[in-house]
């Protein structure tokens, strides 16, 4: 066995599936109420002033106003931070908030940090287009060999942010070399586990120091509730040293107060809540909490089933004559097929991509011909989804940039669903015999715009 | 760094309900350091915390008075917690020794990020518990689940209704 570089808080006592349903959701005292109460409220009521005082103060537990703290959007938080074996949990109004509000815990106009080309074109977009305007500055570099990362490195660098499984692609972040190197610098790895979940991968385990989630993925898990987290590992330390000043220095807003040295491990996240929803106001509601709650409840069960139909369907498709190449981690032809067995040892998950022959024009014609996967922007939902990344999600990339995240203008995009997996195969099929037949069948196909809906 | 200790939800919620009085050496007079913080969150759950600070000995923090050594704290001190770095925690603990017996201390806890294994050692041979690297304020709001409303792992998983006691 490798060594690990074993960040979780603790090991814990419970297994994963009862703690995906009662983590953080203890019966409510007051009622009884089993499931988890929607508390939609703005504000609570002081016992006294003095106690108002402790509370602004953050001298005592408790809650003053939703924007920094909701029982409901706390109870979900808590089980994520449960689910990772976290110290604490923050949840935010989307993923890209939980970006956001990570880096502001740390950074300052002319910080740096790295991060592998490979994103999501979302967060490369967020990173090295807006973020320009706080003065933060992302490097982005092939993180396949780690070592790039290490010779990227400047004083100014706070941090290295990596996607446990990246979206799209099928590629797998080699995270235990990466936490090294994290460590040796004395910054934090922070790790997107949003296409793996804390079910198949478990980034603190290998030595990440904080995970992120867009919680709208599979977490919630219906395409419901959007949503976003960041779960604190509590192991690193933000004093070690002068890196960290908005975790280790007085705060003015509170006094003097020095999280770290007050709040110990419980720091990051209490300075996420106490100032960075506070300022930065990202807050999610409670009612997409209640729904992502729920959805939790049954994560381990679904990503088995998503996992075991995207295996399928990537082997239908890399055996199909209209599919050029497929990236799926779970495929023994993946370059990263040794590194999915080694942190994804359950299920390279169920986002994968795939070139169809023809190209761009291709792709195209093969999304607009699916009859049950959803032509849309999302992953991580009970339906089957499909997308042409060039075309949409990753539009806004250069091409240098779209080939480096994998959504070059052949490259279709599946989100594998819960649906019965010979339906999904059938429908593949019939989009990619369309796709790949002749221009004049296709124009064909092409009907004149109509002037009253008609059902077809 | 040595693996981060472990002490089960029994034991540590046998000792905060049985500790009434708690000997807190190292309080801070001043009012956004980490120890007032955590004086003033025992007071309010109703222990009575009584400090110990040679620097700030005959004035007064949150009402109570301050004293130099634990020998000077008049009356019985159920927990001496200590409030200071891990090397002055072992010479505390020996303080603690030696005046048990004289104000029937039961429990050493040393703080959060605060360990001595020698102390610890020390204090369980003359019959005293320790806990060390706890926050007894956050250990109180974890087992009380006043923690998770912060959004922590309080690791507490239950099926059992919790009795609501009214201020």
């Amino acid at each position: 066995m490798t060594s690990r570089l074993d960040k979780r808080y603790s090991r814990p006592e419970f297994g994963f599936e009862t703690r995906m349903i009662h983590a953080g959701t203890q019966p409510e005292p007051v009622t009884g109420a089993r499931q988890t109460p929607i508390f939609q409220n703005t504000s609570y009521v002081f016992h006294d002033v003095e106690h108002a005082a402790s509370l602004f103060n953050l001298q005592t537990f408790g809650f003053i106003y939703s924007r920094l703290t909701n029982p409901t959007v706390a109870a979900l938080e808590e089980r994520i931070a449960s689910l990772e074996a976290g110290r604490g949990a923050t949840c935010s109004a989307s993923g890209h908030a939980a970006q956001v509000m990570t880096f502001f815990a740390f950074m300052e106009p002319g910080d740096a940090f790295i991060a592998s080309n490979r994103l999501y074109g979302g967060s490369v977009t967020q990173f090295g287009k807006s973020f320009r305007k706080f003065d933060w500055r992302a490097t982005f570099v092939d993180v396949d060999d780690p070592e790039n990362v290490r010779r990227a490195l400047t004083p100014k660098c706070k941090a290295i942010f990596v996607e446990s499984l990246a979206n799209p692609g099928g590629v797998v972040s080699d995270l235990e070399p990466l936490a090294v190197i994290a460590r040796d610098a004395g910054i934090p790895l922070i790790v997107d586990n949003t296409l793996a979940t804390p079910y198949l991968c478990q980034p603190f385990e290998w030595g990440a120091d904080l995970v992120v989630h867009s919680t709208t993925k599979y977490l919630s898990g219906n395409g419901t509730a959007v949503g976003g987290c960041v779960v604190d590992s509590g192991a690193f330390d933000w004093g070690r040293n002068d890196k960290f000043a908005g975790l280790s220095e007085p705060e003015p807003a509170y006094h003097g107060l020095r999280f770290w040295e007050t709040f110990g491990d419980l720091a990051f996240t209490v300075h996420a809540h106490a100032v960075s929803l506070r300022d930065l106001g990202a807050t999610m509601a409670p009612m997409n909490a209640f729904q992502t709650l729920l959805g939790i409840e049954t994560l381990a069960l679904r990503m088995e089933r998503h996992c075991a139909n995207a295996q399928a369907v990537a082997e239908f498709l890399a055996g199909h004559e209209a599919v050029g190449w497929v990236s799926y981690a779970g495929l023994e032809s993946s370059p990263y097929h040794r590194l999915a067995g080694k942190y994804l040892p359950k299920g390279a998950g169920s986002v994968l991509t795939f070139g169809v022959k023809g190209g761009f024009e291709a792709g195209v014609r093969m999304v607009e011909a699916c009859e049950l996967f959803s032509h849309l922007a999302n992953i991580g939902d009970t339906r089957s989804l499909v997308l042409h990344p060039a075309s949409t999600t990753h539009r806004q990339l250069t091409d240098a940039q779209r080939e480096a995240a994998g959504a070059g203008p052949d490259v279709v995009r599946l989100s594998v669903g819960l649906e019965s997996l010979d339906d999904l195969i059938a429908d593949l099929d019939q989009a990619l015999k369309a796709a790949t037949r002749d221009r004049a069948s296709t124009t064909e196909r092409a009907r004149p715009r109509r002037r009253a809906p008609v059902i077809e | 760094m040595s693996e981060r200790l472990t002490y089960s939800n029994a034991k540590i919620r046998r000792i905060l309900n049985d500790v009434a009085t708690i000997a807190m050496v190292g309080a801070s007079p001043t009012w956004n350091r980490p120890s007032y913080f955590a004086m003033k969150y025992l007071q309010e759950k109703g222990y009575r915390v009584i400090p110990v600070n040679a620097r700030a000995a005959g004035g007064e923090i949150l009402g109570e008075r301050v004293y130099a050594t634990l020998s000077e704290v008049p009356g019985p001190i159920d927990m001496v917690q200590i409030f200071r770095n891990s090397e002055a925690a072992g010479p505390i603990t020996d303080e603690a020794i030696a005046v048990a017996r004289d104000k029937a201390i039961k429990v050493v806890w040393m703080q959060l990020t605060v360990r001595n294994d020698e102390a610890a050692a020390r204090a369980e041979a003359a019959g005293l518990e320790v806990v060390m690297d706890r926050c007894p304020k956050i250990e109180y709001g974890r087992l009380n689940a006043e923690l998770s409303w912060g959004g922590f792992n309080s690791e507490i998983i239950t099926s059992r209704r919790r009795r609501v006691v009214s201020a």
